[in-house]
């Protein structure tokens, strides 16, 4: 069979052309990636500003944290409903990376190259946001409020357009720790950690407060492989009474159930991000066989940095709560709505300071400048020296399903500093939830 | 084309023979360079995002081309090139290391795809003793079995977490604004013009007849004297090469080799690019290629703009892929590649037809 | 040594589940000479109807009679719509169909029932057997599922080897021609191996369910496995795929307690090439003849 060698070096040549044809009719083509500089940057214009971000919208990460976004968009459109900031309407474009690197390399590369965002919005996870945080600070692109506590976004030397936003994980295991060895004094303990970034530094910091002789095994789990029965089977053996775990939802509704099949309940001491009451218990709901399902979470601990989204006298709480009946009535009212909307706001209030001409590098330094409050329980930490967010969280604990805080919301650093109650107030929450610009 | 095919003596076959041999090398070559320089046009033009794409569909040539001589001249159906694509990007991100400190890319590459022959080789002596069902079966495990090596070396590498590498920047004397992105599509198109010269050659010499003739009837090429399992073990390693080449060319672009980038959607992608362009075509591997970047990029933007349901949006290019994937196959099984020849034939068969009625 | 039965037990109930899979891919190797890679995206298709059917307020029965006529019903739709046009083509093109369909499943799923993993209610409790003051890692869930699969191979040899429904698919499968020539409706002969093979796998669906959460992609590992206990024991034999399947079972229940989680596909892929190195049809093959 022979074939002439001009027809497929033809239609080769054919194909690229009309993909050039092609691909430089759909957009601008030529020119260079990203970067900052002219009288206005990508994704601002007179009337819209868009951000965007990637968020597990399937995978193992999904339960819970894909509801995040579509809190960040219900919020904005709420601003929008008002009127925008200084005129202008907020965008939210969200792209799925179900929690594996390669893909939020790959969408994090269409934010910026195709859809030309003005900044990032609440990157999602520590093993996948830490993949494109050289990319976007080589771009000059701020990436702001990663949606996650690794230390790895308090780095103002080497990548200073990300900032964190939720309490590091390290912060979050001293502060779990200290109340471990306070209120568990004598008993096993064996951490659970997720094996990456998020369960080293919560250990580290868990490493701090409990006696190193207190703990009697250390189990990893990978995400995205269910089978954790060795892991748990190894916990059991070693006799723990406690178990701290630095987990996500899935995980801590695993090892809850793991917990029922070995018949083996011992005391769970959570991260805040895998400790969500009702994320929990939709994940559990299967399991419960007549008995409330709340119940098999009864009594787990945990810290937070947000006030309870069940305690609607808080008047911040009242007003999310009330953008969220109305823009995304059909999503569960839990924390990670709430946790949506939270750093939406923060975004809206950086934006609103940031002036009547916002540029990327003036975002970042109204956050370098500390004006921005937040809606939390404690201040956050940004200056020049620190891109961390918020410095502390009060002790928890889920009692019938609903997260309850306890005591004053505690404050202390990435290193050995002491842990110390704070009396911070954010104050009552701006008119119609819209951050009050700079003058 | 008319053959002699009386008997001749040797030197007198040589002769013709060696004509015939060089007249393939220079038209291969002419077409890459023509091809070269298409793609150097067209990658000027094109935006920092699109040349990404471009890059993209370069190093999946370089692997669905490989693949589709194996399974295409070869019928050796391989579930598990992901997992060669995964030895060849993990050996380049080692060898390529955490700093700027390192060999030349170009030997990095060629040894990244050396080591996935060595790798080629076990596997292909394996798969020699297996056929069909059992060949894919055994692949299907080695595809989704070996990034999980990873894991069980965290520290050397890297777990889940992957390796990372710096981007390997382009020389100072093409500009301080010259993309990164043209950059790595020029690398990328230049690996794959260099795997489209072997592979042609490798298809029309005396090996690619090896590989047709076991692929046709295993008996009989053994009967006319081929080593059996030894050409299939061949046909196994330059696949495996090539696959190991799109890996390292994978890691320059992204600059992240973890397990997670080759699960198993990854050797199904590939499998259906050989499929889409057409068995044992390697303009139809460089189709199918485009075609498995391009579609899910068309399909997310048709969903966008229509802006359908998040659930739908999310699922959409996954769904007219597998759509698309059945359809070909009931449609047109010998995939672009086999509808371009039978609209060649036609027209042909048109010509022919008409200078006989002329004749009459 | 409680470990070791622990890990037995465990790796009994798995195998269980993996018996079940693989003998849906060896019902339709038999019937049709097809490998069907998209029996993991029909089998978590039918999951997720009986999910929903429960999360309406069904009771688990219900849900799981309808996961299994629905496997019945999808089995069927499949094979005549699809899989006919390349039952006599080259294997190639039947792989590409059934991957394709794969992939057109899953994102069917998410679709409709989005991404996110939901939690499915199991047969009976799965607090483990207490033993000697021990809690086993086998529950009646457990006990249920390992019965239910077994029960369901009993009925199909029983119906392949004694009844002439079980002749004619088996004469369908090795001589269509002739069959068709006795007079045999060889295309509903195709038709209801498929769908027998899909209740098989709907089967092993609503089983695993409760273990891994129901989500489109969640049962991959699944089909990655009763994969490979299908070509350990062999395509061309149902019990052969039940052996392997516990081989498969036990085999990833050791690696997993003695090796640790990570290396277990590594494990399953180690075994597989093993045994085909020693036995290139698997376990049960027959003794193939060469035509020279």
């Amino acid at each position: 069979m022979t074939r002439t060698t001009r027809l497929p070096a033809a239609v080769l040549a054919a194909a690229a052309l009309a993909f050039g044809v092609a691909a430089c009719g759909s957009d601008n083509g030529g020119g260079s990636s990203g970067g900052g500089g002219g009288a206005s940057a990508p994704g601002i214009t007179k009337t819209q500003v868009t951000v965007g971000g990637h968020f597990p919208l399937t995978g193992p990460a999904a339960p819970g944290y894909s509801e995040i976004p579509r809190a960040i968009d219900a919020y904005f459109q709420h601003v929008n409903a008002q009127g925008g900031i200084n005129g202008r309407k907020l965008k939210m474009i969200t792209r799925d990376d179900g929690y594996n690197p390669t893909n939020t390399v790959k969408v994090t590369k269409q934010l910026v190259l195709q859809d030309k965002v003005f900044a990032i919005l609440g990157g999602l996870g520590t093993p996948t946001h830490t993949k494109v945080v050289d990319f976007l600070n080589a771009s000059r692109v701020p990436d702001l409020f990663v949606s996650s506590g690794c230390l790895c976004w308090d780095e103002p030397d080497k990548h200073p357009w990300t900032f964190g936003w939720q309490t590091d994980y390290k912060v979050e295991g001293k502060i779990l720790g200290q109340y471990i060895a306070d209120h568990y004094k004598g008993k096993k303990v064996a951490y659970f950690l997720q094996n990456d970034d998020f369960g080293t530094d919560g250990a580290a910091g868990l490493d701090q407060y409990v006696p190193k002789a207190s703990v009697v095994t250390r189990q990893t789990y990978e995400p995205g492989n269910t089978d954790i029965g060795p892991q748990m089977a190894k916990i059991k053996a070693s006799g723990a009474e406690v178990i701290a775990s630095f987990s996500i939802p899935a995980y801590t509704a695993l090892v809850t159930l793991a917990g029922v099949k070995l018949d083996y309940h011992p005391q769970l001491v959570v991260s805040n991000v895998g400790a969500d009451p009702t994320t929990l218990t939709g994940l559990l709901k299967a399991f419960s066989k007549g008995k409330a399902p709340a119940s098999l979470i009864d009594g787990v601990r945990s810290a937070y940095y947000l006030p309870s989204g069940d305690d609607t006298s808080n008047p911040w709480i009242a007003q999310f709560k009330m953008i969220h009946d109305k823009y995304i009535p059909k999503l569960p009212w839990d924390g990670n709505v709430l946790y949506g909307e939270a750093l939406a706001f923060t975004f809206a209030e950086a934006l609103a300071q940031a002036g009547q001409n916002p540029t990327r590098q003036g975002i970042v330094d109204v956050l370098e400048s500390g004006k921005v409050k937040g809606p939390g329980l404690v201040p956050f930490r940004y200056s020049k020296d620190s891109h961390a967010g918020f410095t502390g969280e009060a002790q928890s604990v889920i009692k019938d399903g609903k997260l309850v805080e306890e005591g004053k919301a505690l404050q202390t650093d990435d290193g050995s500093g002491d842990i110390t109650p704070t009396d911070f107030d954010p104050g009552q929450p701006p008119a119609n939830m819209i951050p009050a610009g700079s003058d | 084309m008319a053959t002699r095919t009386a008997v001749v003596g040797d030197k007198e076959r040589r002769r013709p023979m060696e004509r015939a041999r060089q007249a393939t090398l220079v038209r291969h070559l002419t077409v890459a360079l023509v091809a070269g320089l298409v793609l150097y046009v067209v990658s000027n033009a094109l935006s920092a995002f699109d040349n990404l794409q471009l890059a993209t569909m370069a190093y999946s040539f370089t692997a669905v081309a490989g693949l589709t001589v194996l399974t295409g001249l070869n019928g050796q159906v391989s579930l598990g090139h992901g997992a060669f694509m995964c030895i060849g990007a993990y050996a380049t991100a080692k060898l390529l290391g955490e700093g700027t400190d390192h060999l030349p890319l170009a030997l990095v590459l060629l040894l990244a795809a050396l080591i996935t022959a060595v790798g080629g080789v076990l596997a292909g002596a394996a798969a020699a003793r297996l056929r069909g069902p059992y060949l894919a079966g055994a692949t299907l495990a080695l595809a989704v079995g070996l990034p999980t090596i990873a894991d069980r070396f965290p520290t050397f590498l890297g777990a889940s977490n992957g390796l990372t590498v710096i981007p390997s920047t382009p020389p100072a004397s093409l500009g301080a604004t010259f993309p990164l992105e043209r950059w790595q599509a020029w690398i990328t198109c230049l690996g794959a013009l260099i795997v489209y010269v072997l592979l042609a050659n490798l298809m029309r010499s005396r090996y690619g007849r090896a590989f047709r003739a076991v692929r046709d009837d295993e008996v009989a090429a053994e009967l006319a004297g081929l080593h059996v399992a030894r050409v299939q073990v061949l046909a196994f390693v330059v696949s495996a090469a090539c696959a190991g080449l799109g890996g390292g060319l994978f890691v320059v672009v992204t600059q992240l080799a973890a397990p997670g980038a080759f699960a198993l959607t990854l050797s199904v992608a590939l499998l259906a690019a050989v499929v889409l362009g057409g068995l044992g075509s390697l303009w139809g591997a460089a189709l199918g290629s485009a075609a498995i970047v391009l579609i899910p990029q068309w399909s997310d933007d048709l969903s966008k703009s229509l802006s359908l349901s998040s659930n739908v949006q999310a699922n959409l290019a996954l769904a007219v892929y597998g759509a698309l994937l059945i359809g070909v196959m009931l449609a047109a099984p010998r995939g672009l590649a086999g509808a371009f020849d039978w609209v060649h034939q036609q027209v042909r068969r048109a010509s022919t037809r008409r200078e006989e009625e002329e004749q009459a | 040594m409680t470990r070791f039965i622990d890990l037995t037990l465990n790796g009994i109930a798995n195998g269980a589940i993996y018996a079940a899979v693989a003998l849906s891919l060896v019902l339709i190797w038999r019937a049709t000479r097809i490998l069907n890679f998209a029996q993991a995206g029909m089998l978590m298709i039918t999951t997720f109807i009986a999910w929903s059917a429960i999360d309406h307020g069904a009771s688990y029965w219900v849900g799981f009679a309808l996961a299994l006529l629905s496997g019945l019903v999808l089995g069927a739709v499949v094979e005549r719509t699809v899989i006919r046009p390349v039952e006599g083509a080259p294997p190639l093109n039947a792989v590409i169909v059934t991957l394709g369909l794969l992939v057109l499943l899953q994102a069917i799923a998410g679709m409709i029932w989005g991404g996110n993993p939901h939690s499915f209610p199991p047969a009976f409790s799965i607090k483990g057997y207490n033993i000697a003051d021990h809690t086993v890692l086998f529950s009646p869930a457990d006990l249920f599922g390992v019965l239910v699969v077994a029960a369901v191979m009993v009925v199909l040899l029983l119906l392949f080897q004694r009844t002439s429904l079980g002749l004619r698919m088996r004469a369908s499968a090795f001589e269509p021609e002739v069959a068709r020539l006795l007079g045999v409706r060889v295309g509903h002969m195709f038709t209801i191996g498929w769908a027998l093979a899909s209740l098989a796998g709907s089967l092993a669906g609503v089983l695993v369910a409760p273990n891994v959460f129901v989500a489109p992609n969640a049962f991959d590992s699944v089909l990655v496995f009763g994969f490979t206990a299908a070509v350990l024991g062999g395509l061309e034999s149902p019990p052969g795929a039940v052996v392997g399947g516990v081989v498969v079972g036990l085999a990833l229940s050791y690696v997993s307690g003695y090796a640790g989680a990570s290396v277990v596909t590594l494990g399953a892929l180690a075994i597989l090439v093993a045994v085909l190195m020693i036995r290139p049809s698997g376990l049960f093959a027959p003794a193939a003849a060469r035509r020279v």
